[in-house]
Order: C-alpha cells, then structure tokens, then sequence
C-alpha cells in the first residue's frame, strides 16, 4: 500500500513538472516576448520624439540623461584628435601629424572633420570645451543613414542641399528624429565609417581595416565572421567611460601578461591578442608556443592584408598630380578593375589586394616626422612614421607591418614637409585650382608655419601596424614560410631561423659537404680498386 | 675459424634501429636545416623530433645494455695491430692478404674500428645530444640560467655533429662490405653468426 502511494505521488508530481513544462513551450504569449538586452528603448523618450534641425540639438537631448558622456568624450583622442607621447613627448594626434595620404587636418578641416567625433569642427581651434558639440550619433547609429558628408565641417546634413555650391549636385538632408530615436552600442560599421575609409577611401590607409569588415566571412576575420563569433569593434576595444583602449600612437607591441580573468584587476590593453589567448595558445603543437617571445600573433596569423576584395593603397606620388583632361578637368584614370590610379588632383596611386606585409622589429615606440621636423633629401625616404625596435632590446617583437610609400610636397629651404590647402571652395585650395604655390602658402599659412615659397618633392614612407583581418588557424602562414631562404622573415636581422640560409656559417656547409662528397669518392674508388685487384688475382 | 654468434638480439636490434633512426634524422635533419626541401619543412621538423625521442631511448637502452652485459669493453681503443690494420686497408686488402686483426668473441672490433665507433659515442652523439636539446628547449634555456646561448651557436654545434655522422656513415657503409667476403659483415649483423672468428685466445689480456 505504502508502495503505491508513492507511485501515486511520484506520478503526480511528474504530470506536475510535464504541465509546468508545456507552459514554456513556444505557443505560449510569454516565451514568443523578445528579451530586449537594453533596459531603455529610445523611440519611447519624450526628448527624442521631435525634428532636429542639427546634431548639437541631438546631444542635448542625448546629454539630458546621459549627463557624463560628453565630458567622458572631452578626454578622448576621438576628440581632441591630439595626443602627447609619454615617451617621446612628441606632440601628435590628427591635429597635428603629417601624412603622406592627404599630408594634414591644418586648413582642410571643413573637409576631414567628417570623421569628427564632433560637429562644427571648422578649424583647429574648434571648441574642445563644448559638450553640446559632441556628436553621439556617429557611434551610436544603428540605422545605417547618418552621413556626415565632407565639407560640412563634421555636421550632418538635415535639409537638401546643394553641394559645392552652384555644382547641381544635391545632397539628400538626413531625418535626425528617427536615426536619435533608434540609438544602440557601437557596431562594426559604426566605427567602420570613419576607420574603413582613412586616407580617403575604402581600405586606403591601413589595409586591414576596410568595407569588407562590416559583414566579414569566417576566412576573413575569424573573430568577426558574422555568421560565427561576430565580434564587434568594441568586444577587443573593450571601453569604459567612453575611453577606447589599442590606440596606434601608443601600440602594445609586446604583451607579456596571461589572458585577462574576471574579478582580475588587470590594466593591460585589452585588445591584444593575449589578454584573451594568453601566452601558449597552441595546444595541438606545443613547438609553436615557443614563438610567442619573438613573433607577434598578427605575423603568422595574418598572412596578409586587404584580403576582402577591397584593395588598399600602396603609394601615392604627389608630385605627378596637375594634369587635365581635354575637357580642361582634373584628369581621370582607372584601373580595370575601376580603381582611380590616376588623379589630376591628388597624382598617381598604386592599389593592391591580398598584401604580404613587411616584417620588423617594433618595441611600440614610433617615431613621426612632424610639421617642424627638418629634412633632407638626401636622406629619402623620409619615414613619416618609423618603427623602433631591435632583436635585442627584450622589448620588440617581430610584426607584419604595411609600408606606405608616397611623394609630398616640402619646403625646400626651410627643409620642412609643407601643410597644403586641399579641399574648400576658395581659389587656393588644390584640388579647386591645381596650383601647389597657392595651395602650400595657403597651408602653411593657416598652420602658422614659415614658408620659403619654394616647393619641391620629397619621398616619403609611413609604416603601418598589421593587426585586423585575422585568418582562420588553418590559414596562417606555415613552418616554410618563414623557415626558408627568401622567405618572409628573409630580411629580419638578429634573429637565427633553422632553415634559412642566409644565417648558415658558409664554411661548415661547404666543408661538410666537400668532404662527405670525398669521403664518398674515396670509398668508391677503394672499391673500385678491390674489384680490379680481386679480378687480377684469379 | 669458426662460425660463432656474435651479435646478440639485443645488439642487433639496436644497431638496425640507430641505422633507421640516423639516417631519418640525417635526411630530415639537413631539410630543416634548409639544404633542400623533401617532405616540407613542417613534416622535416616533426619527424626529425620524433626520430630524436626514438633514438634518446633507444641510447638509454643501449647504454644499460653495454654496462650491464661488460660489451662497453669492446670499444675499449688500443694501438696494438693498428697501423698493421690501417695498411691493410690502404694496400693488404689490394693484394689478397688476410686481415691482421684476428677478432674474436669478445674482441670483435679491430683497433681502427673501436676508435672510431669510441669516438661516436664518446664525441659526436653526445655532441649532437646536447645539442638538439638545447636547439628542442632552446625557449628554456633562460629559466636555467642558460639564456645567454644563442640559438645560431646551438645549430652551429649541432649542424657540425651531423656532417661528422654523414662521413661516419658513409665510411662505416662501405667498410660494411670490407669482411672476408663483400656481404658477410651485413649477413653477421642481420643473423649474429659470423663465420670468420677466431678461438679466444687462453689468458690473454684485453688488447
């Protein structure tokens, strides 16, 4: 009797758990509700249902709630576009670099500062304090619709609009209300729309970092491959308080430490590949742990860059831009493949696909040539960014780098890179009029630097840090591909490869080999000697 | 004359698996030392590594059995006989003269063999022990206290030991055919029996 009821109880209590279970199931109203991951949805805040003539009208109501993210901005690089370099105390930052893309921000401001984290940047004396100035959207949109078009100097454009004025092209005004109203965490083309398209186009300046990263298959970026991991941005920049840490003006070239553990106070970078993957990695080939104190991850696991269809530039001469089509405009030359390769305003450009970078030793300290940096020319290429670094300072490691070749104008007295006038609607500006004597004096009088008014052009290289576009484990580079004569690593000194030849003590192999050849000879012909007397004999 | 048996199963095994092991690690030892490419660098690499770990363990195996056994007293080098050895070599064998060594059981090397395999085992394996396992935990080194050997100086060594093998493997192949007649020292070293050894002589020494 005790027996069955127990039975009883035990039945009961599963038909109990059965009903509980069915409650679950999908056809009930409770599991088909979305789990949002935001606690707030922003089309139901009152602050953001309205028109919005301009984006400081947008921040407003964004700093309303979000009282501290402007100030947190203020601290940023994003927005100061400066940053002063603890080792070298070299002043540098957008504001004031010189590139061999578009050589600088100085006096094209209206132009680059679409890439502004802010809105009214006309000038370099643009209002740092200003919080209303912050531009929130570009990060934060998740439409896909805000632009902020060049020569707007950062601002989005609200209204239909003519653009360069009198031209008949119009540029469509965007609907801030909706974009503000649809806001989110920062997403792969968020911060892709300013970093994919540096230097002034898709892939341009870094090679790693274009387009086709906004939705990357597995071979691409086997951490961003949407239809797998689908990291963003932001899962390796980690932010806090709106800082984005891995910035390239102060690199971790070496990151010694182990992966990063919740709960662990650890202050590390982390968007290195260690603070995830640690120091030993590899756990079916033990021998490949062994390169970790040498080789960054991004030199093995990075065979080579502008790998997704989106080519990147290579060079960019200078000195060749000016010329006109019969029609009497700027001359135009593509590629088969519909790539500018030649620009009457900008000069002749080299663009590659599938990139093997160069290799070196690089510690993270980076030497620029700034706007006061004298030059010679004799001494070309003048590296506008040079990697530091040697086998044996313990602090380099071995990195795939993008070298960047370019010829710019310089002041060929004061023996300085020039700051050129470029974009605007004014008579100086080079690609309005094609004159370097106008557009160099109009530069360097805007940055308040002395011009001689003679220009010449100098060569120019810049060396870029590979690290994105990270390929599947059976993608990487193989044993061969350094472990041989001509190999990736040919050119990197310091270092012992097994393997490559140009490291072999010559006189051991010619030795060596000379004598197992005679020793050789020598027993054949002992051989041959036996033979012949052996016959002889009988 | 008599037909004895003179290499043990132990021995031959060991002698037969060392000859695989050598010339695998030789063939792929100078792959990853980039003198041609065969198997790929990679597949050079790992069996090279693999060889190593087979051949160390058959040494330690080896080494016992010598100690052991006393067959560590075969290569004990002497001078006697060997200049008439090395002329036989270089004219005797020309003329039809019997070899001058007379072998017998348990002095089975002549005096040229026993400094050469001597210097194998005292010179150029231990060379290129120690030196592949610093080239194999060269990433160690610096945790006892070795860091300051570099990796170019560990090739060197070990680069050297392996063309020192080379020769040694070619002489010892040929000589391989050098017995009474041109197969009987391999079928010796396959079967054990030799048939060209002499009775031990009563109270000798060991030269």
């Amino acid at each position: 009797m005790k027996v069955f009821k127990q039975a009883v109880a035990v039945f009961a209590a599963l038909a109990f758990i059965g009903s509980a279970y069915s409650a679950n199931l999908p056809d009930s109203p409770q599991a088909t509700q979305k789990l949002l991951k935001s606690t707030a949805d922003h089309s139901k805040f009152k602050e953001l249902q309205k028109e919005f003539a301009s984006g400081p009208e947008v921040t407003k109501a964004c700093i309303s709630c979000h009282t501290e993210a402007a100030k947190q901005i203020h601290l940023t690089q994003h927005w100061k576009w400066e940053f002063r370099n603890p080792d070298s105390q070299q002043l540098l930052g957008k504001k004031h670099v010189v590139n061999n893309f578009c050589t600088s921000v100085t006096s094209n401001y209206k132009a680059c500062a679409s890439c502004h984290i802010g809105y009214n940047t006309d000038g370099p004396n643009f209002d740092l304090s200003s919080e209303s100035n912050v531009d929130c959207l570009v990060c934060h949109d998740q439409t896909g619709k805000y632009k902020k078009p060049a020569g707007f100097a950062g601002n989005p454009v609200t209204k239909d609009t003519e653009f360069p004025p009198g031209s008949g092209k119009i540029i469509r005004g965007i609907n801030l209300s909706d974009i503000a109203q649809k806001v989110g965490q920062t997403k792969r083309n968020t911060c892709g729309a300013c970093h994919f398209y540096g230097g002034g186009g898709d892939g341009v300046k870094h090679g790693d970092l274009d387009s086709s990263l906004e939705a990357p298959d597995k071979a691409l970026d086997v951490h961003m491959d949407a239809k797998g991991l689908n990291f963003t941005c932001s899962t390796c920049h980690q932010t806090e308080g709106h800082q984005v840490p891995g910035s390239r003006y102060a690199p971790t070239a070496q990151d010694k430490d182990g992966a990063h553990i919740r709960g662990k106070v650890d202050h590390s970078n982390p968007a290195t590949c260690q603070s995830c993957h640690g120091q030993a990695p590899h756990k079916k080939e033990a021998k490949l742990n062994d390169h970790t104190d040498k080789l960054a991850c991004q030199t093995c696991h990075i065979p080579a860059f502008a790998r997704g269809d989106v080519p990147t530039k290579m060079s960019w001469d200078w000195s060749t831009a000016g010329k006109r089509g019969p029609n009497g405009k700027p001359l135009v030359i593509k590629n088969e493949e519909g790539h500018d390769i030649y620009l009457g305003i900008k000069g002749d450009f080299v663009y590659e696909e599938n990139v093997k970078p160069e290799y070196m030793w690089f510690n993270g300290k980076v030497n620029y040539t700034l706007a006061d940096t004298k030059i010679e020319k004799a001494n070309q290429p003048i590296y506008i960014s040079k990697f530091e670094g040697s086998a044996d300072d313990g602090k380099s490691m071995i990195w795939p780098v993008k070298l960047f070749r370019g010829k710019q104008p310089y002041d060929a007295e004061n023996k300085t890179l020039t700051i050129n006038h470029l974009a605007g609607q004014d008579d100086s500006a080079y690609w309005t009029n094609l004159n370097w004597d106008k557009a160099i004096a109009a530069g360097m009088a805007a940055a308040g630097k002395p011009y001689s008014g003679k220009y010449d052009f100098i060569e120019t290289a810049a060396m870029w840090p590979i690290t994105h576009m990270v390929a599947p484990k059976d993608k990487a580079l193989g044993c061969s591909d350094c472990h041989s004569s001509n190999g990736r690593l040919e050119k990197v000194d310091g270092i012992y490869i097994p393997g490559r030849g140009r490291d072999h003590i010559a006189l051991l192999d010619t030795a060596g080999w000379a004598l197992a050849a005679l020793t050789l000879l020598g027993v054949i012909g002992h051989g041959i000697g036996r033979i012949l007397t052996a016959k002889r004999k009988h | 004359m008599a037909r004895v048996y003179i290499f043990k199963g132990f021995e031959r095994f060991w002698h037969w698996t060392q000859a695989l092991l050598i010339i695998t690690m030789l063939v792929t030892g100078f792959e990853v030392h980039g003198s041609y490419s065969l198997l790929s660098w990679h597949k050079a690499a790992e069996l090279h590594t693999t060889s190593a770990w087979g051949l160390m363990g058959l040494w330690i195996f080896a080494i016992f059995w010598h100690f052991t056994t006393g067959e560590w007293r075969q290569y004990i080098p002497t001078t006697h006989k060997m200049i008439d050895v090395a002329l036989f070599y270089a004219f005797g064998m020309f003329k039809g003269e019997h070899h001058p060594y007379l072998k017998t059981k348990n002095r089975k090397h002549n005096p040229l063999q026993r400094v050469a395999y001597l210097g194998v085992k005292l010179f150029i394996n231990p060379l290129l022990w120690c030196s592949g396992l610093f080239y194999l935990f060269y990433n160690q080194l610096g945790s006892v206290g070795l860091g300051g050997v570099s990796l170019g100086l560990i090739a060197l060594a070990h680069t050297l030991g392996a063309f020192l093998m080379l020769l040694f493997l070619i002489a010892h192949v040929y000589l391989g055919t050098a017995g009474h007649t041109p197969t009987a020292h391999f079928k010796a070293m396959v079967t054990g029996w030799d048939d060209d050894v002499n009775e031990e002589p009563q109270g000798a020494n060991a030269r």
